[in-house]
């Protein structure tokens, strides 16, 4: 059983990876004690939305996870285990909920241990419900909508941060640079996505930055997709907003961003929050100019860990970008297998129980310690990022950012 | 000419008897939730299928926008229940009357002003996006951020533990569509129905009121097609815009029947099984290589449709009565 | 009120991209005009042209415009290719089977993009690309404008190709009276691929003028076929200059209804004008009864 699912699941490159150090066992103790060796390999659902519209998020967030299970196992598995190895086993949910919740049923078939995913909210909701009843711990790696924990699901944990409190730390920070500066922003335009994310967003920002003493000019819901910017871009112009809040997936920030940068409309700040492209390489890479000063609420990592730096070089050498995806996955597997390390089990049960005592702290989030509060990570939290020149730098919050804030952006001409 | 496979009379109900029996056994035998979950999923779009089949099958009017009706279904139980504490049985129900009268409604419009052929499927569609637009501006249906269906399994709540639960629902869901389909073979209403496919002037002609037939078959298909929109939302707990009402929902619902073969009792059957099959074969044969499946599901689709050109009830037809096709 | 003041400026906006939608229906219009069927590929057929258009700038360095001279013929090939080979075998004369095989057709190509070319979104940086005209009512992006005026000239030469030559006078009869064409001995399906390829060719060139003010993703067809579908309909299937001024007429009214409604909203405007034509006037605006 071992060793068939080993040779079907981990792959070729493992396998040769395996290789040189079976032959060197098999070559001094003979070929049982490879046997002896082998722990049974602990399957792990990566599941995500690698087909249809989301696509590229889903395909960034398999990578992340994939790397972490090579990374793991290159480094001798679950020590606890015997050296267990991880098994991926991939699942597509095509971005639907129906067919994420079918790819949690063939997980449960084939025995995976825990699942880690889904990417989006609608899904997310959908998979964990799904896992729930064969008890299958369920890892949410994104899924901000504050919804996929606050159910009472007892296998569902979210590493990182909801919607609320990136709300609610998007506009501490926002104070924050106000209080900072000399110049004050108070007059805003929102312009949003219209899905779950965006809206939810939207919605929280209405209630709470007027209480801040924030003034919301205007809220603009946009569809997904898009075609054209230029109205929006006329109607920022008309109003002079201090900041403009965008809050969309990639191609649609993109497109904003450069009609903004088209049209020299000027403001204090662009102060995204879950930018799709905000924190993006490929953006600041291919737009540096119209990508520049932008700040953005989102997922990010620790600066100061040398971990996350490896790993992004790591990325880069596999000609990926490094993005959120990336490496909230690959930090969900790594949780994983802390859990199972303490657990020494691969049962579900006991995964489970291993993540809610978890107080994981290797990992290269600005988290501290895991906590999980009827499965939410309490000290998940996004920082605040800008773009500056062409990299992207963390500005708050201020005890690990590795750049001060250029606020209000200088006129861009 | 008369489409594809046609199990008719007798026959027709020894099928559906023997479909039945299967149907009540089968998850005795599956003890896979997997295969279970497969089940259902085939009986669900087998439904949407079914519903689209009414109309676009029997009547000859091709829709883009079934989403309207299933969006419509999905989301009268979801408010209903979540703004107003409806159970969702009897939102279920509910779901099948708005279903219907959305059904009626566009096709008052759309009849009225004689929309045929192409012209009617795309003001379908465009019924189903204008719905879209609105579902995603209304402050009831949660607009963009959706509607989540609280969590609370129980079956008088419309929500099983077990998967059974709901296996049993569709399925009798199905086993409806199956007698509403025998029922237009064997009716005046069906026979005018179906008359008015084959040639809706020669109909009028006839004395025919063809508008009222229309009527009633979009009605019909609304209905059904809300009925599987309830469900949905009842075995998936959350909805938004364009789960509901997005064109993807449109697209399957005409998809397996024309697969399956339009205007038979058993067609949306068949294919809802058929490209569920072939999708988990794709599945299986490309592993985990992004997009190929899909890819290779498309490309079956292409296959099929260049040599089963009556889908797939047509082509039992066609060994049958091989002779007789001659003549058309 | 703020909206009054750049009512003209939205106007300007609308004709602009109206241009665009305009041109990515040319296609669709001629291949409904003669062929009659309902593409569901036309999305993808513009997806596969805008990765062409993005390869040749980003591995040769060949500007989207000078790709005019490369994309739409290549697109032609494709699209000929596709009608003769695929679409005029599946049809077995029943229009549902032409609809589901450019349904197959569109799942095939969009997800082997997916697979040879990943989900990136791709975009291109042209010398131009953030350059604008000044109207002094509004600035308007040069690729915008360039593609305004394109629109305007590949309208009026396929309005000239169709009036004055052999194979298009051949077309147009064939459009009008398909078994009547046959019998005086029209090649029939050599004219519908041929009309499948122009249709094709002509998204070849939205694409070259579309891609310096967008991106491409294995999904940016479905971005505009809807939109597409609602100008032919609205301009009268099959009517060069319907698909010009129904462009127009649902650029202009996505961006004052975005302007009025917001853009989530905004977006009614085009459906129930779509729908009304629909109701009152299904020929749409320019076109024929059949």
């Amino acid at each position: 059983m071992t060793e068939r699912n080993r040779s079907r699941g981990i792959g070729r490159r493992q396998l040769l990876a395996a290789g040189s150090t079976a032959a060197l066992v098999a070559g001094v103790g003979g070929f049982p004690a490879i046997l002896k060796a082998q722990a049974p390999a602990i399957k792990v659902g990566i599941l995500h939305p690698v087909t249809g519209p989301l696509a590229y998020s889903g395909t960034q967030a398999r990578a992340g996870a994939t790397m972490a299970i090579e990374a793991i196992n290159a480094a001798g598995g679950i020590k606890s285990m015997g050296g267990a190895k991880l098994e991926a086993v991939l699942g597509d949910a095509q971005s639907k909920p129906d067919v994420g919740a079918a790819e949690v049923e063939k997980m449960n078939e084939a025995g995976v241990s825990a699942i880690i995913g889904p990417f989006a909210s609608g899904i997310a909701l959908a998979t964990t419900q799904a896992a729930a009843k064969h008890n299958i711990p369920h890892i949410v790696d994104v899924g901000v909508v504050d919804q996929v924990v606050t159910r009472g699901l007892a296998n569902t944990f979210r590493f990182g941060p909801g919607l609320a409190k990136v709300v609610d730390t998007a506009i501490a920070n926002l104070v924050a640079l106000n209080a900072a500066s000399a110049t004050k922003a108070k007059t805003v335009m929102i312009v949003h996505e219209e899905s779950a994310f965006g809206s939810g967003m939207a919605k929280t920002l209405n209630e709470q930055l007027p209480q801040k003493g924030f003034e919301i000019l205007e809220t603009i819901s946009h569809p997904n997709p898009t075609r054209d910017f230029d109205n929006i871009a006329l109607k920022i112009k008309a109003r002079k907003p201090d900041l403009i809040i965008p809050s969309n997936y990639y191609g649609e920030f993109v497109l904003l961003a450069r009609t903004l940068r088209q049209q020299k409309v000027e403001a204090k700040a662009i102060y995204s929050i879950l930018g799709g492209a905000a924190s993006n390489f490929r953006f600041v890479n291919e737009f540096e100019d119209a990508a520049q000063y932008i700040i953005d609420c989102n997922h990010w990592v620790d600066p100061r860990k040398p971990e996350a730096a490896a790993l992004r070089k790591k990325v880069e050498d596999q000609k990926l970008f490094f993005t959120y995806e990336v490496f909230l996955n690959h930090e969900c597997v790594r949780l994983l297998a802390d859990a199972l390390e303490r657990g020494k089990s691969s049962k579900r049960e006991d995964i489970t129980a291993a993540l809610t005592s978890s107080s994981w702290a290797g990992h290269m989030m600005p988290y501290g310690p895991t906590k999980f509060v009827n499965g939410q990570n309490e000290g998940a939290a996004p920082v605040n990022t800008q773009i500056i020149g062409k990299d992207i730098k963390v500005i708050f919050p201020a005890a690990f950012a590795d750049a001060k804030p250029v606020f209000p952006m200088p006129a861009r001409g | 000419m008369m489409p594809s496979l046609r199990l008719s009379g007798q026959r027709a109900l020894w099928a559906m008897a023997g479909v039945a029996i299967i149907g009540v056994v089968l998850p005795l035998l599956l003890r896979s939730d997997f295969w279970l979950n497969f089940a259902i999923m085939v009986l669900f779009f087998t439904v949407l299928g079914q519903a689209w089949n009414i109309l676009g099958g029997y009547g000859g009017q091709f829709s883009f926008g079934h989403a309207a009706f299933f969006g419509t279904g999905a989301y009268v139980t979801a408010v209903l229940q979540v703004k107003f504490g409806i159970n969702p049985w009897l939102g279920f129900v509910l779901a099948g009357i708005g279903g219907g009268l959305v059904g009626a409604a566009i096709g008052f419009l759309s009849f009225r002003y004689g929309l045929r052929g192409s012209y009617f499927a795309l003001v379908t569609l465009a019924f189903a996006e204008v719905l879209r637009i609105l579902a995603n501006a209304a402050a009831f249906t949660g607009g963009g951020v959706g509607t989540l269906i609280p969590l609370k399994q129980t079956a008088a709540n419309f929500q099983f533990v077990d998967k059974t639960g709901f296996y049993f629902v569709i399925f009798a869901l199905m086993l409806i569509g199956l007698l509403l389909a025998y029922w237009l073979e064997n009716s005046r209403f069906g026979a005018r129905l179906m008359a008015i496919r084959e040639n809706e002037d020669a109909a009028r002609a006839l004395g025919v009121n063809a508008f009222a037939i229309k009527l009633g078959a979009i009605s019909l298909s609304g209905a059904l097609a809300g009925l599987a929109g309830a469900f949905y939302a009842q075995y998936f707990l959350y909805l938004d815009p364009r789960l509901a009402y997005g064109p993807g929902i449109s697209v399957e619902a005409l998809l397996v029947p024309i697969i399956g073969g339009m205007g038979t009792i058993f067609g949306p059957l068949l294919g809802a099984t058929v490209l569920h099959v072939v999708g988990e074969i794709a599945r299986k044969v490309m592993g985990d290589a992004v997009g190929l499946n899909l890819a290779l599901y498309g490309m079956v689709l292409v296959a099929m449709v260049l040599f089963l050109p009556n889908g797939i009830a047509g082509l039992a037809r066609r060994q049958r009565l091989k002779p007789k096709e001659e003549r058309l | 009120m703020l909206e009054f003041s750049i009512l003209l400026p939205a106007l300007l906006n609308g004709l602009t991209i109206g241009a665009v939608y305009a041109l990515v229906a040319l296609g669709l219009t001629l291949i409904y005009g003669v062929l009659h069927i309902i593409n569901f590929a036309h999305g993808s057929m513009l997806m596969l042209a805008l990765y062409g258009v993005f390869f040749l700038h980003a591995l040769f360095g060949i500007d989207p415009y000078v790709s005019l001279l490369i994309v739409p013929p290549a697109l032609f090939v494709l699209g000929y290719a596709l009608q003769r080979g695929v679409i005029g075998r599946a049809s077995h004369g029943k229009d549902e089977n032409i609809l589901l095989v450019t349904l197959g057709l569109a799942i095939v190509m969009d997800n082997l993009a997916l697979y040879f070319w990943k989900a990136d979104t791709r975009t291109i940086d042209t010398p131009y690309g953030f350059d604008t005209v000044d109207l002094g009512i509004a600035t308007i992006a040069v690729p915008k404008a360039v593609a305004f005026v394109a629109a305007l000239l590949i309208c009026c030469a396929l309005w000239l190709l169709m009036a004055r030559t052999d194979l298009c006078k051949a077309i147009r009869a064939l459009a009008k009276e398909r078994q009547g064409a046959q019998l005086v001995g029209i090649n029939v399906p050599h004219l519908f691929a041929m009309s499948f390829g122009i249709g094709a060719a002509c998204v070849g060139a939205a694409a070259c003028l579309l891609l310096p003010s967008f991106y491409v993703a294995p999904d940016v067809g479905q971005v505009f076929v809807l939109i597409a579908f609602t100008v032919v309909v609205l301009g009268g299937m099959g009517s060069f200059a319907g698909a010009l001024i129904g462009g127009m007429i649902i650029g202009v009214t996505e961006s004052i209804g975005g302007l009025f409604l917001g853009e989530s909203l905004g977006q009614l405007g085009i459906f129930v004008i779509f729908i009304a034509v629909l109701l009152f006037r299904p020929t749409g605006l320019l076109g024929h009864r059949a």
